[in-house]
This record gives C-alpha cells, sequence and structure tokens, in this order.
C-alpha cells in the first residue's frame, strides 16, 4: 500500500514536471502569469470548467443545449486529461479557430467564436496562468448529442455559417477606452454568448446583436442595447460599473448565472476595465424591436388579472420589494423600471419565483440576500398574474405571463438549482 | 474511544450570538476557529423564508427551534428539600437550538443594564446601608462597570441595527428616550420604529402620570442597514411573526443577518452541527483545558484539541459542562461555599390586560415594537420605604396578534363555545397588555448543580435546577404590577385584567427565557466562577461567556448585555490574553 502511494506521489509529481517548468516565476513570467489570471477572470473559464462539487478548472459541467448535452473540458495541466501536454499553438488554435490538439472540431458551447478575437499575448498569457494550477487527472463525460452531431465533423459546417476567425480590429474612431471595452465584450467577456439572441442552429444573430438572448438552463439574458425599457438605456455608466463590481446597483440585481458572472469574472476586472465596459456598451444604440420600447405590452391586459396579480403581489412580494415596487436600497432590488423585468421574455422572472434566487455576495456586499423559492406554494396562473402585475405597473410595461409558460418552466426548474450557489462550499 | 481530530487554536461550544461575535473578533486576529452546534445548520433562506415561517402551531405551540427534551433537559424543584423531576417538555422557559441559537427566535428587545445594576450591592448598602439587604440575598457587584462596558454596547447596537430613541447622549438628556439610562456615546443606529396604537395610548397614558415613556429598543430595523460588517438588513415589515421565528426579511438581528454572512467566508473559521459537547478535557493538572469531547448525531464519541476553550451555550448548558468537566468547585448551599451553579436567577413577570374602545390593530407587531418607562427599574426610584431590593420596566408592546396565543379575553369568558367566540369577535382587535418585566435577586436556595438520581442520553447526571421566587421578588413584582395597573386604568379602558405572579414559581407555563447566573463574574474567586474577562479562575485556556455570567437578573431583556459581555471578552482575549496567556487577574 505505502508503495503504491509512493509510486502515485512520483507519477504526480513528474505529471506536475511541465506546470511546474512553465510556472517559473522570474519577472516575466510572473507578470504574464498575473495578466493570464486577470484574463481567466475576464473569460470566467471557471464557472463552465468546474462541475458541482468538482476542482476547478476540471471539467465535467453539463452545458445544455437545445442539440443536447456538452460536457466542460478539463483545462487544469494534467498532461494525460487536461492540456498539460499542449503547447500554446495547440491552445491558441482552440481559442482562434475552435480545434482540438488533435486537430478535431471543438464545439461551439466553448465560445470560440468571441474568444477568436482575443490577441495572441492574451491567449499565450491565459495558457500561462492555466500552466500553473494543479493538475487534476479528470475525464469528463461523453456528451450527449442529439444524431448526428455527435460527429465533431459537422461543426466544420456549423463553423462555415456562424463562425467567422479573426483577432479584434479596433475602431480608429473611437477612444482608447471604447476599443478597449468593445475588446473585452466581444472576446474574452463573450457576453453576446448569453445577450444575443440565437439563429435554430445556435448561431447568433448579429444583426440583433445584444438584443438580449437565451443563457442556457432556463434563463433569459437581458438586452444590452440603449433601450430604455428592456435595456441599458437607463442606466448610467457608473450603474453599469457597480452593476458588474457588485451585481447590484440602484436599477437592479442580477440573477441565476449572472450572479455567477458577477462573483467569478466581473468583480475582478479592475475599475478602469469595468469603465471601459460601460462606455461600449453605453454607445450601442437601442433596439426598437417589436415596438417594445413604446410601451407596447402585447396586447391589453385585463384589470381581473390585474387586480389578481395586484392582491398577491401584496401578500408575497411587498415586504422586501415595497408597496412602489422601489425594493429597499442596498438590500432588496427594485423591480419599477427595471430591464430584465420588463424584457420581452418572462423566463427569467419565472426562474426566479419558481425556485427562488440569491444575491451575489462579493466582500462589499457580503449578505447573500435571497428569494425565496415560491413554486410550492404558488400556481402557475398564480405566478401569471403576479408576474403580469410586477412588469405592468409602476410604469412597467410588457407583455403578459401566461400559465402555460410558468407550467413549462415549472418542470425544468428544479433540475438546476441556483446556479452561483454551486461554487459556494458551506462547511 | 473518542476518535482525536487535527487540533484548532480556539474551540466555541454553541454558535448562536456570543459564538458568533467571538468567532469574528478572534479570526479577525488570525486564529483557527471552530464552533461546535448542537442544534441544525440553519440559513435565512431557505429555513426562515416568508414563503413560510408565519406558522404559529409548528413554531409557537409544537417548538420547532427549541431544544429537544428527548435529548437534552434538566431536572426541576422548587426547594433543597425536595426530589427534582426531569423536565419532559419545555416549559416556563425555552432554550433554542440550532445555528444562530435563541439569537434567531427573541423579540429583539435590546436593552443596556442600569450603571448602578453592575454594583447593585455596594450601592444598595451605600444608600440604605448594609442591613437593608437580607442575609439570605447573595446579590453581589459584577466585577466591572457600566462605563467600562458602554463601547460593547454600542459594539453590539450598531451590529444589530437597533431602533430606537437615546436618553442620555455623553449626558446630554433627550426628552423622548429613557432618562434614565446611562450615558452613551452616540445615538441608536436607526430611529425608532413607526408606533402602535397601543404604544401611543400607552405613552399618552404614562405622561399624565408623570412618568418617562419612550419606545423600546428594537433590533428590528426599521430602516433598510448596513452594519460596520457590511451585513445588509432589510427594514421591518412589521409581521408579528418575531418570537419563536426566524426572521425572513433579514430585519430582525440574528448571527445570520448581521455576523454570518461575513463570518462563514473565512478560511479559518468552521463549524459543525449535531455536536453535543459533553466534557472540557483537562490536562493531569486540572489547570489547562486541552479540548472538549463531544458526540455527533450517530453517537460517535470525537475530542477536539483546541489551545482555547470557550463555553457559548445556553446558561444551564455551560454551567453543566463547568460541573462536568470539574472545572471550579461546585456550589454547595448548605455550606454556602463554592461558585459553579451559583446565583441562579430568573425574570419575574406580570401583565394587566387592557380593553378598549379604540382599534388596536394587533396584527402590525414587531418584536420590539412598544412603549417603556423605566422610573420603576433599578434604583430609579426610592426603595427606602418600599423593602424590596431591584424593580423592572413597564411596557406595552405590540409584538403580534397572532391567533392561537396572542390574543387576550376579559376575565369572565367561557373557555370554549359561543360566548368564547363572541367575545374573541368583541376583543380581537380591542385588547392589549401592559407588561411588567421584573429583576430576580440571586438567593442562597437558588441554583444549579448536578442530578444525583437521573442521567441524561450519555449516562451523565442531569443539570438540577433548584429555584423559587423569593419574598424579595413577590413585593417587587406586586409593587410594579400596581405601577402597570395605574397606566392601564389611565388608559381608559373598558375593563383590565390584572395578572399578578403568584407563588410557587411554576416551571410548566412559559414565562421568559431569561435564565441567568450559574457562572458568575466577579472580583473575588471565592463568589464567582470567572474573573471581570470572563476568563475561569481555574482553568486559564477556558472562558464561559452569556448571561449566566451575570450575578443576578436586572429587569431587563438579557441579550443586550450578554451580546456586550460577548465583545468584552473577545477583547481581553485579543488585547490581553494572546499576548500573555496565562490569568488575567491575578488575587
Amino acid at each position: 500500500m505505502r508503495t503504491n502511494q509512493a509510486i502515485l506521489g512520483w507519477l504526480a509529481l513528474l505529471c506536475a514536471a511541465p506546470a511546474a517548468g512553465a510556472a517559473d516565476l522570474h519577472n516575466a513570467d510572473y507578470v504574464n502569469i498575473q495578466r493570464g489570471r486577470y484574463l481567466a477572470n475576464a473569460g470566467d473559464c471557471i464557472s463552465c470548467h468546474t462541475a458541482k462539487g468538482g476542482k476547478p478548472f476540471a471539467g465535467g459541467y453539463p452545458v445544455e443545449t437545445p442539440f443536447g448535452t456538452i460536457y466542460s473540458s478539463n483545462i487544469t495541466p494534467d498532461v494525460v486529461t487536461g492540456i498539460g501536454n499542449w503547447t500554446r499553438e495547440d491552445f491558441y488554435r482552440a481559442m482562434h479557430e475552435g480545434k482540438r490538439k488533435d486537430g478535431q472540431h471543438m464545439y461551439p458551447a466553448c465560445p470560440y467564436p468571441w474568444f477568436t478575437k482575443m490577441s495572441r499575448e492574451d491567449v499565450d498569457d491565459l495558457k500561462s496562468y492555466l500552466d500553473t494550477l494543479q493538475p487534476v487527472r479528470s475525464i469528463s463525460p461523453e456528451n450527449d448529442l442529439i444524431w448526428p452531431l455527435g460527429w465533431r465533423k459537422m461543426v466544420a459546417g456549423w463553423n462555415l455559417l456562424f463562425f467567422e476567425p479573426g483577432a479584434y480590429a479596433p475602431d480608429p474612431d473611437k477612444s482608447t477606452l471604447w476599443n478597449r471595452g468593445a475588446y473585452l465584450v466581444q472576446g474574452p467577456g463573450h457576453c453576446a454568448a448569453c445577450h444575443t439572441p440565437k439563429n435554430l442552429l445556435g448561431g447568433s444573430d448579429h444583426d440583433r446583436a445584444l438584443q438580449g438572448g437565451d443563457a442556457g438552463e432556463g434563463w433569459y439574458a437581458p438586452g444590452l442595447t440603449g433601450n430604455r425599457r428592456a435595456g441599458l438605456g437607463g442606466w448610467t455608466t457608473e450603474d453599469l460599473v457597480q452593476y458588474l463590481k457588485t451585481g447590484a446597483n440602484p436599477h437592479t440585481a442580477s440573477t441565476g448565472p449572472m450572479t455567477e458572472v458577477v462573483m467569478n469574472s466581473t468583480r475582478h476586472l479592475n475599475e478602469q476595465d469595468l469603465r471601459a465596459i460601460a462606455t461600449y456598451l453605453k454607445d450601442i444604440p437601442p433596439d426598437q424591436e417589436d415596438g417594445h420600447d413604446a410601451g407596447d405590452s402585447g396586447g391589453a391586459i385585463d384589470d381581473e388579472t390585474m387586480a389578481r396579480g395586484k392582491a398577491l403581489y401584496v401578500d408575497q412580494c411587498m415586504g422586501c420589494h415595497m408597496a412602489d415596487g422601489k425594493g429597499q436600497a442596498e438590500a432588496f432590488p427594485p423591480l419599477a423600471n427595471t430591464s430584465s423585468v420588463q424584457a420581452p421574455n418572462a423566463q427569467t422572472l419565472i426562474q426566479v419565483v419558481l425556485g427562488g434566487d440569491y444575491m451575489a455576495d462579493p466582500p462589499t456586499r457580503p449578505t447573500s440576500l435571497a428569494m425565496p423559492a415560491f413554486d410550492w406554494k404558488l400556481n402557475d396562473q398564480d405566478i401569471a398574474d403576479v408576474l403580469t402585475y410586477v412588469r405592468n405597473s409602476w410604469g412597467n410595461r410588457a407583455p403578459a405571463v401566461s400559465a402555460d409558460t410558468v407550467a413549462d418552466m415549472r418542470e425544468s426548474v428544479h433540475e438546476y438549482g441556483p446556479r452561483y450557489k454551486r461554487l459556494i462550499s458551506r462547511p | 474511544m473518542a476518535k482525536r481530530l487535527e487540533p484548532v487554536d480556539v474551540v466555541l461550544v454553541g454558535f448562536g450570538w456570543t459564538a458568533s461575535i467571538i468567532a469574528q473578533e478572534l479570526t479577525d486576529e488570525g486564529l483557527q476557529v471552530l464552533a461546535l452546534e448542537r442544534g441544525e445548520d440553519r440559513a435565512t433562506v431557505p429555513d426562515f423564508s416568508t414563503t413560510h415561517i408565519q406558522d404559529e402551531l409548528k413554531y409557537a405551540v409544537r417548538n420547532h427551534m427549541f431544544q429537544a427534551p428527548i435529548r437534552e433537559t434538566l431536572s426541576f424543584r422548587n426547594t433543597p428539600d425536595q426530589r427534582a423531576l426531569p423536565m419532559r417538555q419545555l416549559g416556563s422557559f425555552r432554550p433554542g437550538a440550532g445555528v444562530g441559537g435563541a439569537g434567531v427566535h427573541w423579540n429583539g428587545q435590546t436593552w443596556r443594564f442600569l450603571p448602578d445594576d453592575f454594583l447593585i450591592r455596594s450601592h444598595t448598602e451605600e444608600r440604605y446601608g448594609a442591613g437593608f439587604i437580607p442575609e439570605d440575598l447573595t446579590i453581589q457587584d459584577w466585577g466591572i462597570t457600566y462605563d467600562e462596558l458602554e463601547s460593547c454596547y454600542d459594539r453590539f447596537e450598531y451590529l444589530c441595527g437597533v431602533s430606537g430613541v437615546a436618553g442620555n447622549v455623553a449626558g446630554e438628556r433627550r426628552p423622548d428616550g429613557n432618562p434614565f439610562e446611562g450615558n452613551r456615546s452616540r445615538d441608536y443606529p436607526l430611529p425608532p420604529l413607526e408606533r402602535s396604537a397601543g404604544s401611543l395610548m400607552f405613552d399618552k397614558a404614562a405622561r399624565e402620570l408623570g412618568y418617562h415613556p419612550f419606545p423600546g429598543p428594537a433590533a428590528n430595523a426599521s430602516r433598510p442597514y448596513k452594519n460596520p460588517l457590511g451585513v445588509q438588513m432589510g427594514q421591518c415589515t412589521y409581521c408579528g411573526y418575531c418570537e419563536w421565528f426566524g426572521c425572513g426579511n433579514n430585519s430582525k438581528a440574528s448571527p445570520q443577518s448581521t455576523i454570518l454572512p461575513v463570518l462563514l467566508k473565512k478560511d479559518n473559521f468552521s463549524y459543525r452541527t449535531g455536536c453535543d459537547v459533553t466534557r472540557v478535557v483537562l490536562d493531569g493538572s486540572g489547570t489547562k483545558a486541552k479540548g472538549v469531547l463531544y458526540r455527533d448525531l450517530e453517537g460517535r464519541e470525537f475530542e477536539q484539541p483546541a489551545e482555547l476553550v470557550i463555553l457559548c451555550a445556553f446558561a444551564h448548558h455551560n454551567v453543566h459542562l463547568l460541573l462536568l468537566s470539574g472545572i471550579g468547585k461546585p456550589y454547595d448551599p448548605v455550606s454556602n461555599t463554592g461558585v459553579v451553579g451559583r446565583n441562579y436567577a430568573y425574570q419575574i413577570t406580570s401583565a394587566v390586560e387592557v380593553f378598549v374602545d379604540e382599534l388596536m390593530n394587533p396584527y402590525m407587531g414587531a418584536g420590539a415594537l412598544g412603549q417603556a418607562v423605566d422610573d420603576f427599574n433599578g434604583d430609579n426610584f426610592d426603595h427606602g420605604p418600599e423593602g424590596f431590593i431591584g424593580g423592572g420596566y413597564i411596557a406595552l408592546w405590540t409584538t403580534g396578534g397572532r391567533p392561537i396565543l396572542q390574543h387576550h379575553l376579559p376575565q369572565d369568558t367561557p373557555t370554549w363555545g359561543a360566548g368564547w367566540k363572541k367575545a374573541m369577535a368583541e376583543n380581537y382587535l380591542h385588547s392589549t397588555a401592559v407588561s411588567t418585566h421584573g429583576s430576580v435577586v440571586s438567593h442562597r436556595n437558588a441554583y444549579l448543580d448536578l442530578d444525583p438520581t437521573y442521567k441524561d442520553i450519555y449516562g451523565n447526571p442531569m443539570l438540577r435546577l433548584t429555584f423559587d421566587f423569593h419574598a424579595n421578588d413577590y413585593r417587587m413584582s406586586d409593587y410594579l404590577t400596581s405601577k402597570a395597573e395605574g397606566i392601564a386604568r389611565a388608559m381608559k379602558p373598558r375593563s383590565i385584567n390584572v395578572k399578578k405572579r403568584k407563588p410557587p414559581y411554576s416551571i410548566i407555563p412559559y414565562q421568559t427565557t431569561h435564565n441567568t447566573g450559574g457562572a458568575a463574574m466577579g472580583d473575588d474567586p471565592r463568589t464567582s466562577v470567572v474573573n471581570r474577562y470572563l476568563q475561569s479562575w481555574d482553568v486559564p485556556n477556558v472562558f464561559v461567556v452569556g448571561a449566566c455570567n451575570f450575578p443576578q437578573n436586572p429587569g431587563y431583556n438579557p441579550t443586550g448585555t450578554v451580546g456586550a459581555l460577548a465583545y468584552w471578552a473577545a477583547d481581553a482575549i485579543r488585547t490581553r490574553y494572546l499576548k500573555r496567556p496565562g490569568p488575567l487577574v491575578q488575587v
């Protein structure tokens, strides 16, 4: 037994050797590694490359897509199951072209269509950082995809249609700050992966960039354009910076996967970069799609629905969100004039009501205030009515929510649970 | 054979208010701290969620949040000549269990004791002469003064976001606050809660009688609040479900709503639940603790080594552990020697129910929403002609209008049937109560020791409580009740119902969970278990913290002082003990 352990120990050391070599902490390397760490945060690699209860970056997290489940890969420097034997060239090709070391296509569940924008220098630094991680021997489960997508060559066709490799080209007419923001948003931050609508084949609809899209697992990512109602039109640059730093601002609080993004990614970015992101996003003109900005509620909402919704709101919601929908400063988020509340798609709202959710809890807002789950207490019609009321009160305007939509989501809400909390290990 | 675990710097027995405060302070000092909690893990969401917490049957009637007597109880008798019997159901007090302890289900009444309370014996002898104190009363000074504890009170109040009106800021008296209170360094962190109809009537009546009413200090946030640790609290919704319930709105201060969001994220803090600590393990000399022994829910025994052992459990449990572990000399009432278990005290309460024509809106309530007068507390009045020591506050609390336990009915109402229903319908919205909250002096025959007959589930002798109210307590309570009746009558009611406390003390009906003493603090090892820094006189790496340190019980709810004492002990450990481990007071 002891001998076996000794052998295993030596093996582990041998396996770790390349990583240790790469992590040679001379000045230049140290700077590159720290830049890489920062970029790993900017890209939020940890969120998808960590399984529930698993070791960080060791992969195995199931990414649910309309085409089946894709398990994230192990990106620790383990030479057998991770990327320990990948060269910088290999890694750059993966990030830039979406190809693995063996030349096979990666599935675009990994956001290489955005990472392709990253500079060679940044990608190399990212690899330098990943090489310093503790190698973890862990093989991700086999993907579970609908036929014929299990055949990786199919991705080549997808790439032809929806993927254009190429590093970010700065816009000379815009400021350095704006260009830095565009690089972070379009490149490592891959914001559009969730916030841009997708077509039937899962490709991003670039004509409707950042107008709101599917964030997976039943969450809707609201629009980030200048739309005053369902976008960022009502936010100042300061509001955006505060949101990305803490997960909350006077307008709203993050929910679901965005809380994970704030906790694992954006809050670690420096003030200058957050300002850059905000500057870029604030420059996106408002989308006017579906006449949504004009206060269209998608059909008249009858008084009876509003009355039922209000009664439910008073009983169930008012204690925290207050009668005027303005929430409580620094504690519970407002619902009035909130873009996520008025999003054309109410999925996120329904998720939060059904399953509850925790707010981001960075050191400056440590509480992790939470909304309890109402799935056991309110039926589909109750939830539809109260959300229709919330979406059309205090100046809010948005399409009514139907009981059928709630019913559809009720099925899946327990499958996932609050996402951010999966990375929090309580003792 | 106990399994020996990895050592830690500090092990805390219990994980309620005192453990949370001390853990927060000592982890800031860089120490590795572990808390062992007998109850279950609890968080605001999902455990106290507003979606389900307002369940009176589950929480207030069926005791969901409290110590389970089937697992841990004590035996009781009124006098030393009786044979004690084990309590098989909770009665006059309900100790909390679970993470957050009783800090989860309390009301939030957050008082400071009066400066004279800390000097009760010397002050009483000075003002009324040595002969004024009957021989069998074992009241004594605390070994610290109010002024020494002031900054600790302040820290606890700002931690909790207490809502109130100060009556004495740096010597300046404020007309709407409590004019009798000790000097405070600054205002309460939050303004008082919205006044209830009953509070306003009480205020008017008390003023007419020349008293000095003020809003009760409430750890129920009147506004959204961010405490000095950065923890955010929501505004109280006046839902009326404080006492016996956890707060789902993060409005009532509890460890969960004020400290744990910061503490639980620290790498040098951990806690385990379902752990019954049964011994403090001493070395061969009996003067140094090596750690604690505990059992998990499966009955497995573990030894947790630690450099510092801090007892932060409920008063009874701390004393029980000291007795089982052989720390300090057990108290013997016959020879009046020994200290552990000595000076157990309780609180004496009474009420005057008031039935009025006005609409009282009882379901708009909060645990510490009320108006009080302190004119008859401590030594705020001349005791000379009255012939008793101590006092209490008189208050009208609007804690809620829960259907099962929080209604008042006139005296001659039938106990069931149509008559009961009619009276309920007529009085639910038109009734309230003026209550008194009185001190209990320590007495030679009120104490805790090990039961010679009954054993607990681990085969250890059960803790035995010997207690009765004594003549001084009844005289005081009757006096206080007569003043409460005066206020009630000044409210111009259609009727009142005076409920005096009658002898003997019964452990069956619920009264209060303000059990104190048994591990008194003090300056003299012959009359105290711990020194002024709450450090054991006998085993210097053991500290004992909580209401068990009170040498007698003043006329206030204890939590404010318990919280302040936790900061006081933590400061002593940080600034004195860690620099030079050993006795902090030489005698």
